[in-house]
């Protein structure tokens, strides 16, 4: 019975915990509320996944609704791997936050951060469940709004012109996505996915298809901060609270890639978008920038949480650029990577987090020395690195390997030692960090210095830990990765 | 124990004992019993699967599918066994080195020296062991990490900058051209498995070039020029580190992986029959002879034991390279006859610094005399670098020039014979200043104890490899192509 509507619960059980927490109020009950909330839908999410992996596609008619009339949910092969990296990344920033969020914001803010987190997550599960396009719109703006307030909770007044900025640019690329959803709808009078992919399949690429193409890529480019749109990002991810930033650089832009993945291979068909226009070079080319330019800045950045926050657009480069390869390998590789680098990033930006709150900030001279006083931190942040960087033995390689190998099957040698190479700048970046904390002098009082809380080191150390595993036994990311990629292409005309 | 288990614990063992320095770090005694506990366990461990290798066996483990279709696995061949016997054989000298050494010189975070040194051996064997490419290529970057904290021991800026070049030259060859080549292999052949007569049959020539490039400058560890910068950056680490990782462990992983990659990925018989590794000798020999002239103008004595190691390392490429036989023996001899002679060489380095502080060469007038067995097993090593009897290098040197004429390759034994003389040239001297000049300075004695036993084993060794080198030969013969 209720296995049966498990697909509504994954998102409704977060979007009305977020109403709950504002009714009750209390810190504690908040944040025990918002625990529950995502431990939940990380079960959920791991139910229907296998529940995927038995039947193939699980279709979920809202409200007794039959689609294409009713909104569909609908959840198979990449759903259902994108349900689990979200809500798995939610269900570990929830415990996180409750030390990092008590000691960044004021008492009487807690309850709305864990309010506006359960809103971001019911968002972020609800655009990557939904099959219907115009309710992806409907949790993007649920996502997206709840982001811009938990940016700017953080205590940096500079967090309130991120999160500004971000609101305006946000605005756009939603607005984008909905004047393409629109131009859709008036070709084809549907707003299903699944319906809407076999009408186009009869209409072809006339003009306001292409129109439609267009403003969907630009659109939601800017929310996956693709090249040169990302220039919201740095700024985000650097001044919000360290839990917002692990749930944001491990999920949001991700979703947004998921939802580009579902428009170019399911609705408009790999035949329109990689066989009849440039995508491919277009994508390629701008994801070539977005890895040189912004791991090159990157290098150069003095706080580390911004150099992170580089390093994430660069980071989405390389899954842009597996998906401009548009191959099953190409496809595999982005796959893989959004959840490689998720979780990744999710560890980098947890365990950042602990060191801003012992060292006061996470700035270069800060992290003097920190080798010695906090050792568990920096040898997590040194191995989550490592899988930053793609060595064998971490997640990231496995990323690299398929990005490797489907630039090689699609003969351009180039691409491959383009990314063997800018792999070489994030060991640059990363043994900044690494030089700092083990080969510099401590700066003076570093040696008051604590291990960060034990339950923020355990939760991030869950994510290191991750990074390692899928580095090993890539049975879950590389198979799910691979199903996907088999769906994408084969639902090609 | 079955042979699989016995893998196993190769990896586990020093993997374990590394755990247990890090809990024993607060007792220093300890500590460095559970060393030299962990470095026997793991010889034996070693030892136990030699019979099963001689016998022509070829033990297995699957551990898991990384990949599909490509597993994390280990398979001992011949030429692993070798290796493994060697670096696991030299940690329990190194170890006793080590502790005279790290106490004589009052080093700082020997914990975590210790540790990484365990680690270093888990590495090793990994790739020993490996039984394919992706599992060779996850231990050799491990290993790479885990000795960085050991070459930047010291933490002052001499020893960041060598780090930088260290890790710089060998992750960006390895990230840069060897995962290239790797995944290539893949695409072109669909397996990564060690197979005798190779796995790339299929391919052109011009491809074959290209991949053998891409894997022989990719493998940095093996120090071909120009990629050898790495080497003498190392040399900023505490001694007993140059001793067992930068003329053993590290870089044997280097030619090891060199060997085995011409032996089983390409295949010597399918390289033979193609134009694709006729510039391979070239590079090798004027590495070889490039190295040895660079070693002739080095004062600081450690330096010169860096060039010549990087000029001995390309002996075993330049062995290989030429795809005969007979070379091939020796190649997989000099692998294990450069390990103890050059360890000895090390060995005494670290033992003239404890005990008088000297580095240069220039130093040296006279301490033959108040170091008498340091610089005896000094000369010992000495013999073994030129290849004179009655020392290892001598075995090795014999069977890589009579493969290069059996091959009727004249630019080899020309380099062969010319690096030769370069070698007396540059080693003699140290010794004939050592014993036959007056001693300068005040006086001192040996080194600790501990470091005198350590280089008179390893001197040892040197010398009954000349004489009983049945064991290795007995593998070097086992291996396909040799």
């Amino acid at each position: 019975m209720i296995a049966e509507h498990l697909p509504a619960l994954q998102v409704v059980v977060p979007l009305a915990a977020a109403p709950l927490i504002v009714l009750l109020r209390q810190p504690g009950v908040a944040w025990a509320l918002a625990v529950a909330a995502s431990v939940f839908a990380f079960g959920a999410s791991l139910v229907l996944a296998a529940e995927v992996a038995r039947v193939g596609v699980i279709s979920y008619a809202m409200g007794n609704w039959p689609p294409p009339w009713g909104i569909e949910y609908r959840v198979d092969a990449l759903s259902a791997f994108m349900l689990v990296l979200v809500s798995a990344i939610g269900a570990l920033v929830a415990p996180y936050a409750l030390r990092s969020v008590a000691a960044e914001l004021p008492r009487e803010q807690h309850y709305l951060f864990y309010a506006v987190f359960c809103l971001c997550l019911a968002g972020l599960l609800g655009m990557t469940i939904t099959g219907d396009a115009f309710n992806v719109f409907v949790f993007m703006e649920i996502a997206s709004l709840s982001m811009y307030v938990l940016i700017a909770l953080g205590r940096d007044r500079r967090a309130l012109l991120a999160s500004y900025q971000y609101l305006l640019l946000g605005t756009i690329g939603a607005t984008f996505y909905v004047i393409g959803v629109g131009l859709l709808y008036l070709v084809t009078g549907t707003l299903n996915i699944a319906d809407m992919a076999e009408r186009l399949a009869q209409v072809g690429g006339t003009r306001p298809v292409l129109a439609a193409l267009a403003f969907i890529t630009v659109g939601l480019s800017l929310k996956l901060a693709l090249f040169p749109l990302h220039l919201w990002l740095p700024n985000a991810y650097a001044y919000a609270p360290s839990a917002a930033t692990a749930l944001l650089a491990a999920t949001a832009t991700k979703v947004s890639v998921y939802v580009l993945l579902r428009f170019y291979f399911t609705v408009f068909g790999a035949g329109l978008v990689v066989r009849t226009l440039p995508v491919p070079e277009i994508l390629i080319g701008l994801s070539i920038a977005a890895i040189v330019t912004a791991s090159l800045v990157a290098l150069w950045q003095a706080d580390f949480k911004r150099l992170l926050a580089y390093s994430s657009v660069a980071q989405v480069g390389y899954i842009t650029l597996g998906i401009g390869l548009a191959s099953a390998d190409g496809l595999t590789a982005a796959v893989v990577h959004l959840f490689n680098h998720g979780i990744t990033k999710g560890a980098l930006f947890m365990l950042v987090g602990g060191i801003a709150l012992r060292a006061g900030g996470v700035n270069f001279a800060r992290l003097q020395g920190l080798g010695r006083a906090m050792p568990v931190t920096c040898l997590g942040v040194t191995l989550a690195g490592l899988s930053l960087i793609g060595v064998p033995g971490t997640a990231g390689f496995i990323s690299k390997w398929y990005l490797v190998l489907g630039a090689l099957e699609a003969g351009h040698w180039w691409l491959a030692g383009l990314v063997v190479l800018t792999s070489l700048i994030a060991v640059a970046y990363v043994w900044r960090f690494v030089e700092a904390a083990y080969l510099s002098a401590p700066a003076p009082g570093a040696a008051r210095i604590a291990e960060a809380p034990l339950p923020m080191l355990a939760v991030s150390w869950v994510l290191v830990a991750a990074c390692i595993w899928f580095g090993f036994d890539t049975s879950f990311t590389v198979e799910g990765a691979r199903r996907a990629a088999a769906l994408m292409l084969g639902g090609a005309p | 124990m079955t042979s699989a288990q016995l893998i196993a614990a190769c990896l586990v063992v020093p993997a374990a004992g590394a755990a247990g320095i890090a809990l024993a770090g607060s007792w220093p005694n300890l500590r460095e019993s559970v060393t030299l506990g962990t470095a026997a366990l793991l010889l034996a461990c070693v030892l136990g699967l030699l019979p099963t290798v001689l016998a022509g066996g070829v033990p297995q483990l699957f551990v898991l599918e990384m990949l599909p279709g490509i597993a994390l696995g280990f398979r001992v061949e011949p030429l692993g066994m070798l290796f493994a016997l060697v670096a696991s054989g030299l940690w329990i000298v190194n170890s006793v080195y080590s502790i005279g050494y790290m106490r004589g010189n009052d080093e700082g975070h020997q914990t975590r020296f210790y540790v990484c040194f365990a680690l270093a051996l888990a590495a090793t064997m990994g790739i020993a062991l490996s039984a394919n490419l992706l599992t060779l290529f996850v231990f050799y970057e491990m290993l790479t990490l885990v000795t960085w904290p050991l070459v930047t021991h010291h933490g002052d800026n001499e020893a960041r900058k060598g780090g930088r070049v260290y890790l710089g030259v060998l992750l960006g060859t390895s990230i840069g051209l060897l995962l290239p080549a790797v995944i290539a292999t893949w695409a072109i052949a669909g397996t990564l498995e060690f197979t005798p007569g190779g796995v790339l049959g299929s391919a052109s020539s011009a491809t074959l070039g290209l991949l053998l490039a891409l894997y022989m400058f990719g493998i940095g560890k093996a120090a071909l020029m120009p990629m050898h910068r790495w080497l003498p950056a190392a040399m900023v680490a505490p001694t007993p580190v140059s001793a067992l990782l930068h003329a053993v462990a590290v870089v044997k992983a280097g030619v090891f992986a060199v060997v085995k990659v011409i032996v089983y990925v390409f295949g010597t018989g399918a390289l033979a029959a193609t134009t694709a590794s006729d510039w391979l000798p070239t590079v090798a020999g004027f590495t070889v002879i490039a190295a040895s002239v660079v070693a002739l103008r080095s004062d600081n004595l450690k330096r010169r034991l860096a060039y010549s190691t990087v000029s001995q390392l390309s002996y075993v490429v330049l062995a290989v390279a030429i795809l005969a036989p007979l070379s091939v023996i020796g190649a997989t001899l000099h692998i294990a006859a450069h390990a103890v002679g050059k360890i000895t060489l090390f060995f005494a380095a670290g033992a003239i610094y404890t005990a008088a502080h000297k580095t240069e060469v220039s130093q040296l007038d006279g301490i033959g005399r108040r170091m008498p067995w340091t610089m005896g097993a000094f000369a010992v090593g000495v013999l073994s670098m030129i290849g004179l009897p009655p020392a290892a290098g001598f075995v090795s040197k014999w069977y890589m020039l009579a493969g290069a004429l059996q091959a009727e390759h004249w630019v080899a034994v020309g380099v062969i014979a010319a690096s030769t003389l370069l070698n007396a040239a540059y080693f003699v001297p140290i010794v004939y200043r050592a014993f036959f000049r007056a001693p300068q300075g005040k006086a001192h004695g040996e080194a600790p104890p501990a470091m005198v036993l350590a280089l008179l084993a390893s001197a040892g060794a040197t010398l009954a490899l000349f004489f009983f080198p049945h064991v290795p030969l007995a593998l070097a013969r086992a291996l396909p192509g040799g």
